[in-house]
């Protein structure tokens, strides 16, 4: 019966397509616009994934990644003398303008290493040698950075080993080139040596961004970041801390979760409303066909499986169609990285049983009338 | 729970007076029944404490004027009404006294229905449409779908398995319903205006159908009709008036009222 049930459904062709494509949009709205959050959200804890630190040290009142007040240069040594810290380092990270080759000047998100060990270095070299960064006014720039929009401007090609720009009327030349994840501002990766970072950067009375430490080996890493806590008053954050931090603060002080959040509930509604309307008027028009059968001996129970099934099926082409939709989405946009997208496995499980629960609303429409309906309805003229 | 419908009801049930041959083995009978729609104004008693009854290997047609209460009475006797009052006997099965689910099973073992309308599935073949009712009595498809087809010969429809209902004449279409009625061999066949929306001919050749169908054994065909082209089938004739079956005719008596109907 559940065979003949399908076929039912899918020998109507304007209710089918109009169920799949409802669900097929609703799934696309859904997973996209979660996908490209995730993105975005991910791109606001780019810098932990670009310079790989154990334990993020920051002035006590900062409560996410991005955002630094400066601490005393004194603060370093009094993290190095916290019991279980293997080694710390100063690190400078602002956003500084970048005076290109047609004077134009662009934002760049300047990141200052500690010297001596280049702790915090970007995961991956394409060009040059990251140890340069040593010599006096040398930067490694990311791809971003290359590109004839940004510090490449006026070049009339992508920037590249040897050629120079100015940060605060200062030079900098290029001596590598590196693959980040791209910041949440958008701005392009410039590395440079702490020192150096000073001198790029306007003076002020305290310079040092943050202080990224490693635990020693044995040393839980968030026991240590206590430490260092209760004994300096510093701000002390393991990865997964700071990242919850962050996204928290991003949840609680912008309106990006909300906005993305609403057009995923729009999504779900649309799909209850388009499916739960077209799937209610199929039920409608077979109404004297599910009487037959009622009369026939179909059990409420029956013809509620039947509605059901029919229902589920429709999602789960929907839904797939959807997804295939948001995929491609996806990799049309993953060689630009614009707009962020980041697909979940969890969240792509989550909008099937989204997208299951809009067909079971829908079938449930269809049941509550099936079940009231009187067989003898097929007697009637 | 089956009771035999004769231990329970000892007496007879029909309250119109019987002209001809009382009936034999009984397949159907009904006693009593009222049925009431709707409330207040709008209150309408469709029956009024009618009486039927029915036998085995009978053709029996249930007429009268529109508004009389004939469809009502045959959902009633079908188990897809429920009576206000009365009692409803199928084959020694005392319905009324069934639950919901009870005389659901009961119609899809034992009833084989026939609409006006044929209420075949659009979207089914017509030996998917036929198979239903053994699906619904549990049979696989594969043996479903090889009985359907025999069916479908035996209405004469040999090689129009796959085709769409919609391709298929108002007569044909109706064999289909016949042979869907018929295919899950029910004890009881329900019809409702079944030559209703057929030419003369046509009509004629559905009703040879029903007729042979009703002298299978055991069997009991019931049809509710309008059209007087149809009464010679019948082996009894039970008219209705007023929420009642006021008549019931059978044998010599039958023939001087088909007579009748036919000269008026």
């Amino acid at each position: 019966m559940f065979l003949l049930a399908l076929k039912m459904l899918l020998g109507d062709r304007a209710k089918y397509w109009m169920l799949v494509g409802g669900l097929a949009f609703s799934s696309l709205l859904m997973t996209q616009q979660y996908s490209v959050f995730q993105g975005l959200m991910s791109w606001t804890t780019s810098h932990m994934r670009n310079m790989r630190a154990s334990i993020w040290v920051v002035e006590s009142r900062v409560e996410q990644v991005n955002e630094s007040k400066a601490m005393r240069d004194t603060d370093v040594n009094r993290v190095r003398s916290v019991e279980g810290v293997d080694f710390a380092v100063p690190l400078f990270q602002g956003v500084l303008k970048a005076r290109t080759a047609d004077g134009s000047d662009k934002m760049i998100q300047m990141i200052g290493l500690h010297s001596g060990t280049l702790y915090g270095r970007p995961p991956r070299m394409i060009e040059g040698d990251i140890a340069q960064l040593r010599l006096p006014n040398s930067v490694v720039i990311d791809t971003l950075a290359m590109e004839g929009t940004r510090l490449g401007s006026g070049m009339g090609r992508p920037l590249r080993v040897g050629d120079v720009f100015e940060i605060n009327d200062r030079e900098a030349r290029v001596v590598g080139i590196c693959q980040t994840e791209r910041h949440f501002f958008g701005y392009p990766y410039v590395f440079s040596s702490y020192d150096q970072a000073l001198q790029y950067s306007p003076r002020q009375r305290k310079m040092l961004s943050m202080i990224l430490a490693e635990p020693k080996p044995g040393w839980d890493t968030a026991e240590v970041a206590q430490r260092i806590m209760r004994e300096t008053g510093l701000r002390a954050f393991t990865v997964p801390q700071l990242e919850a931090s962050t996204i928290r603060w991003v949840w609680n002080n912008t309106g990006i979760p909300i906005s993305f959040l609403t057009t995923i509930v729009l999504g779900f509604v649309v799909g209850v409303a388009v499916c739960g309307q077209t799937f209610y008027s199929f039920v409608l028009e077979n109404l004297r066909n599910l009487g037959a059968l009622k009369a026939m001996g179909a059990s409420n129970g029956l013809l509620a499986g039947m509605l059901l099934f029919q229902a589920m099926i429709v999602g789960l082409i929907g839904f797939g169609m959807g997804i295939g939709l948001t995929a491609l989405f996806g990799l049309t946009v993953a060689q630009s990285g614009q707009p962020p997208f980041k697909a979940d496995a969890a969240f792509v499980f989550q909008s099937l049983a989204a997208v299951l629960v809009i067909c079971a609303l829908a079938a449930l429409f269809g049941i509550r009338r099936v079940a009231k309906l009187e067989p003898a309805i097929v007697f009637r003229g | 729970m089956t009771t035999p419908f004769r231990s329970v009801n000892p007496v007879s049930l029909t309250a119109a007076p019987v002209v001809g041959n009382p009936p034999s083995s009984l397949a159907v009978g009904a006693r009593g029944i009222v049925k009431v729609f709707g409330v207040g104004d709008a209150r309408t008693q469709a029956l009024k404490g009618a009486d039927f009854e029915a036998s085995e290997g009978e053709l029996h047609l249930i007429v009268g004027p529109s508004g009389c209460g004939k469809t009502t009475l045959l959902s009633v006797l079908a188990g897809t009404l429920s009576s206000d009052q009365g009692e409803v006997n199928l084959f020694g099965t005392r319905l009324t006294g069934l639950s919901s689910s009870e005389v659901t099973r009961f119609r899809c073992r034992h009833i084989g229905f026939i609409f006006q309308q044929f209420n075949l599935i659009p979207t089914l073949s017509l030996v998917e449409n036929v198979s239903v009712p053994l699906l619904l009595n549990g049979a696989g498809r594969r043996d479903a779908e090889a009985k359907a087809a025999e069916r479908l010969r035996q209405v004469g429809l040999a090689g129009r398995e796959r085709q769409l209902p919609t391709q298929l004449s108002g007569g044909q279409q109706q064999r289909v319903a016949i042979a869907r009625a018929l295919v899950h061999e029910p004890r009881l066949v329900i019809c409702d205006e079944p030559t209703s929306a057929l030419d003369s001919m046509t009509g004629h050749q559905i009703m040879e159908l029903l007729s042979t169908a009703a002298k299978a054994p055991g069997r009991c065909v019931l049809i509710v009709t309008h059209d007087p082209r149809i009464y010679g089938y019948a082996d009894r004739i039970s008219v209705m008036e007023d929420g009642r079956v006021t008549h019931v005719h059978a044998g010599a008596s039958l023939s001087s009222y088909i007579h009748s109907e036919n000269r008026s």
